[in-house]
C-alpha cells in the first residue's frame, strides 16, 4: 500500500513539475549565472576554463535552493500531507518519496542545461564530462537537502530565505568534492561524492519527516 | 427530494464500503483520551465508541478542541493519553480540501480515488452526483467558490469508500440545498454499514446521532 502511495507522490511531483512552471525558474537562474559570469570576469578562456567548473557547481547549487519554496508549504496548507498520513503512510515514506519526485523533475534539466553552461564558458569535454557525472551522483543529495529545508521551513512565514541557510552549509562538502572532482585527482572526489550524496539521501527522509510531524502540533 | 435521497444510496452502495462490517461492530473506540495541543491539555478522558451504521456528533464552544480531537482520531497529532482503536480505513474532511488547485475538480478527486481502490472514475462520479457538482467536474479547483469547495472536500471522503467518515464542520459554507444533500449522504453511508463523528457548532439534519458536548479539560476536571 504505502508502495502503492510513493509511486502517486513521485508522478504528482514530477507532473507538477513540469506542468507548473516552476521547473524553468531555476533553470533560467542557472544559465543567466553561466552567461554573466564572462562579463564579470572577462573573456579571458583561460581564466574561464579553469574556473567555469566551479561557477558552474556554484550554479547548481544556488538553482537548488529555488524551488524549495514550493516543494512543501503549498501542500501542508492544502492538507494534502495529512491526507497521506491519515492512508496511513509515514511521513518518512512521504519525504522519500518527495526526494525522488523532485529530483526526477529538477535533475534532468540541469544536466541539460550543464551543456549548455559548459559551452558557453568553452569548457573542454572531458572537464564537461566530470562535470556531468558529478552533478548526476549529487543532485540526490541537494533534492534530499531542498526537501529537509522545506520541512523545516514549511510553516514560517518568509521561508524561502531562512532554508537557503540552512541547505548551504550542509551542502559545502557536495560542493568541495563536487568542484573537486574537475581537478586532477577526479575519481578519488566523486567516490567521496558519492559516499556523502548516499548519507544525505538516507537521512533527510527521517529528519524531514520528523519535521513534519513535528510541524502538525 | 425522494428521487435525490433514492439516488444517492443506490450511489453509495455502488462505491462499495472496503472490508466485511458486522452490523453492531466497533469501527473506532477511545478511552480516556486526552488531547494535548501546542503544549496545553485541552481534553481529558474522552470516552467514545463508533459502531457501524452510528454517529457521533462533537459539540462544544469555539476552541474546545473539536477539530484537534478529530486530527487525534486521524492519527495526525499523537494520542497524549488514554487508548485509541481504529478498527477501518478513515477518511478526513476538514476545512482543507487537498485537491490540486490547477487541475480540474473530478481529475483531481481521481488522484485520491485511484489511491484508495478500484473503478476510481466511477466512483468520483457518483460522489460528485451525490453532492449536486457534477457540473463543476470540469471546472479548475482554483476557481471553485467556499461551499463549492468545501463539497469538493466531502467529494473525496466519499468516493475514498472509507467505512469511517471524519467531518469536520461540514455544513461550513454550504446552502440549504447542499446541506439537504449532505443529510442524505450521511444517512446512506450509514445504511451502507459505514460511520460519522462530526464536529459542528449547528444543527446538521443527521438523525439519531449521539452528541457530545465537549468541555475544556480544566472545566471537566474541576
Amino acid at each position: 500500500m504505502s508502495g502503492r502511495m510513493v509511486r502517486f507522490i513521485i508522478a504528482r511531483e514530477v507532473r507538477l513539475a513540469w506542468s507548473g512552471g516552476g521547473l524553468w525558474l531555476p533553470i533560467l537562474f542557472f544559465l543567466a549565472v553561466a552567461v554573466l559570469f564572462p562579463f564579470a570576469v572577462g573573456p579571458d578562456p583561460k581564466l574561464l576554463v579553469r574556473t567555469g567548473g566551479g561557477i558552474i557547481w556554484i550554479a547548481a547549487l544556488l538553482a537548488s535552493l529555488l524551488p524549495i519554496d514550493r516543494l512543501l508549504a503549498e501542500d501542508r496548507a492544502m492538507g494534502v500531507i495529512d491526507q497521506f498520513s491519515v492512508r496511513g503512510l509515514a511521513e518518512e515514506y512521504f519525504a522519500a518519496a518527495k526526494i525522488a519526485g523532485h529530483w526526477l523533475g529538477f535533475a534532468p534539466p540541469l544536466l541539460l542545461a550543464t551543456v549548455v553552461a559548459s559551452a558557453l564558458m568553452g569548457l573542454p569535454q572531458d572537464r564537461l564530462f566530470v562535470l556531468l557525472l558529478g552533478l548526476i551522483i549529487a543532485t540526490p543529495a541537494l533534492a534530499a537537502l531542498a526537501v529537509l529545508a522545506a520541512s523545516l521551513t514549511m510553516g514560517i512565514k518568509g521561508g524561502a530565505a531562512l532554508s537557503g541557510l540552512i541547505v548551504l552549509p550542509l551542502a559545502i562538502p557536495v560542493l568541495i568534492f563536487g568542484a573537486g572532482a574537475i581537478g586532477d585527482n577526479a575519481g578519488g572526489a566523486l567516490k567521496f561524492l558519492a559516499a556523502l550524496s548516499l548519507l544525505l539521501t538516507a537521512l533527510c527522509p527521517f529528519a524531514a519527516g520528523a519535521a513534519i510531524r513535528a510541524g502538525r502540533e | 427530494m425522494n428521487a435525490l435521497g433514492l439516488a444517492s444510496q443506490v450511489g453509495i452502495s455502488n462505491t462499495g464500503i472496503k472490508g466485511e462490517i458486522k452490523s453492531e461492530a466497533v469501527l473506532l473506540s477511545a478511552e480516556r483520551l486526552a488531547v494535548v495541543r501546542g503544549g496545553r491539555v485541552l481534553l481529558s478522558g474522552v470516552d467514545l465508541s463508533l459502531c457501524a451504521g452510528g454517529a457521533v456528533v462533537l459539540a462544544g464552544v469555539n476552541g474546545v478542541g473539536k477539530s484537534s480531537l478529530l486530527r487525534v482520531l486521524a492519527g495526525l497529532i499523537p494520542v497524549f493519553a488514554g487508548e485509541l482503536t481504529v478498527n477501518a480505513a478513515l477518511a478526513l474532511s476538514d476545512e482543507n480540501p487537498a485537491l490540486d488547485v490547477d487541475l480540474p475538480l473530478a481529475r483531481a478527486l481521481h488522484f485520491w480515488a485511484a489511491m484508495d481502490g478500484p473503478d476510481p472514475a466511477g466512483r468520483v462520479a457518483t460522489a460528485l452526483a451525490d453532492l449536486n457538482i457534477s457540473h463543476l467536474a470540469e471546472v479548475p479547483v482554483r476557481i471553485l467558490s467556499t461551499g463549492q469547495r468545501r463539497r469538493a472536500g466531502l467529494a473525496r471522503v466519499l468516493a475514498s469508500g472509507a467505512p469511517i467518515w471524519l467531518l469536520d464542520e461540514p455544513g461550513n459554507g454550504l446552502d440549504r440545498e447542499s446541506l439537504r444533500a449532505l443529510g442524505h449522504v450521511i444517512a446512506a453511508h450509514r445504511a451502507a454499514g459505514g460511520a460519522v463523528i462530526i464536529a459542528t457548532h449547528f444543527d446538521l439534519p443527521v438523525e439519531d446521532a449521539s452528541v457530545m458536548l465537549l468541555k475544556p479539560a480544566q472545566e471537566a476536571a474541576a
